[in-house]
């Protein structure tokens, strides 16, 4: 059963099981949103003060704080007791365009080269992660929502503000991969 | 104790992101080179249940374990804040390879400079903020 468990999952294991945590979540009284987690972090670390934005009833949403700490137990778990003894199955066009840009595929979930404490003293480093962390949270919010409020739970509830969201999260992601890519690496 | 349930689908959530391979910034790379179907399966078919599920939740009338009704709200329209603040988000999903779930997800993966990714975002949701009244909505 473990050893079952412990392959990747196919796509449409995965799928129906992202939606069962959006349903599960429903049922429990809260709701699929992970980047308001990142408002209520604001809020309790006293943004309020500076915003009116982070004024609100945090302790309404401490659920979803307790949520996303138990995402980060089950990535512990994912990665020790369900540890998958293979490389990721990366599709050899991807690997050879990376080559092109430099960034060698390592076989895990991201690239070594600048997922280190190491990387953060490059400016690549800085960037992708610094940057690219301000650019979501900047997103998000403006568009009130990420993958999973908007591309998972609005588009379930068939919400036209969603698709557009979702058309803007790929012209965003579209734009970064193919036109920034070849200038930032 | 109220909170027990949240953990045990946050662990859920993190097992799923990771086994699926979905907190993968190669398999993001991959989805935006058009190089796989994994991904588009994966989104794909949580809407195909997802849309099943949340016409259920409504038809049925569902309720939560608590006995109240599951209330999935609407949102409002506007073109702007959703095309722009998508766009924004987008240029970052595909330059760190991580949506907001999977950025929790990597941490307990070992990828444990995540943490500076976690603050970024912080930042840019803080400026948001700041900014938020002159900013179409």
């Amino acid at each position: 059963m473990i050893e079952m468990i412990s392959q990747p999952w196919p796509w449409y294991v995965s799928g129906p099981m992202i939606a069962l945590v959006m349903f599960l979540l429903l049922w429990a009284g809260g709701s699929f949103g992970v980047s308001s987690t990142l408002r209520t972090m604001c809020a309790i670390g006293g943004a309020g003060k500076q915003a009116a934005f982070f004024n609100f009833d945090w302790k309404s949403q401490i659920w979803n704080l307790i949520f996303v700490g138990g995402a980060v137990i089950g990535g512990y778990i994912a990665s020790t007791v369900l540890a998958s003894p293979d490389n990721l199955a990366l599709s050899q066009a991807t690997i050879s365009d990376l080559e092109a840009l430099n960034i060698p595929f390592d076989g895990g979930l991201a690239p070594e080269a600048f997922f280190s404490w190491e990387a953060l003293t490059t400016v690549r480093g800085l960037i992708i992660l610094v940057l690219g962390g301000f650019m979501i949270g900047f997103g998000t919010r403006w568009a009130g929502g990420c993958t999973s409020g908007h591309a998972i739970s609005g588009l379930s509830n068939l919400q036209l503000p969603s698709l557009i969201a979702v058309i803007g999260f790929f012209i965003g992601g579209l734009v970064m991969t193919h036109l920034l890519f070849p200038i930032i690496f | 104790m109220k909170y027990l349930k949240y953990l045990a689908i946050g662990i859920l959530f993190g097992i799923i992101m990771t086994k699926s391979e979905a907190i993968s910034w190669y398999r993001i790379q991959e989805m935006f080179r058009f190089q796989a179907f994994h991904m588009y399966g994966i989104i794909g078919s949580a809407l195909a249940v997802g849309v099943i599920a949340t016409q259920l939740i409504k038809r049925l009338q569902m309720k939560t374990m608590q006995g109240e009704p599951i209330d999935i709200k609407d949102k409002s329209m506007s073109i702007p804040r959703y095309l722009f603040g998508g766009i924004i988000f987008g240029l970052g999903w595909a330059l760190t390879g991580a949506c907001p779930g999977p950025m929790f997800t990597l941490i307990g993966n070992g990828y444990s400079v995540v943490i500076v990714l976690i603050l970024g975002a912080m930042l840019g949701t803080y400026v948001y903020g700041l900014l938020r009244d002159r900013l179409p909505h």
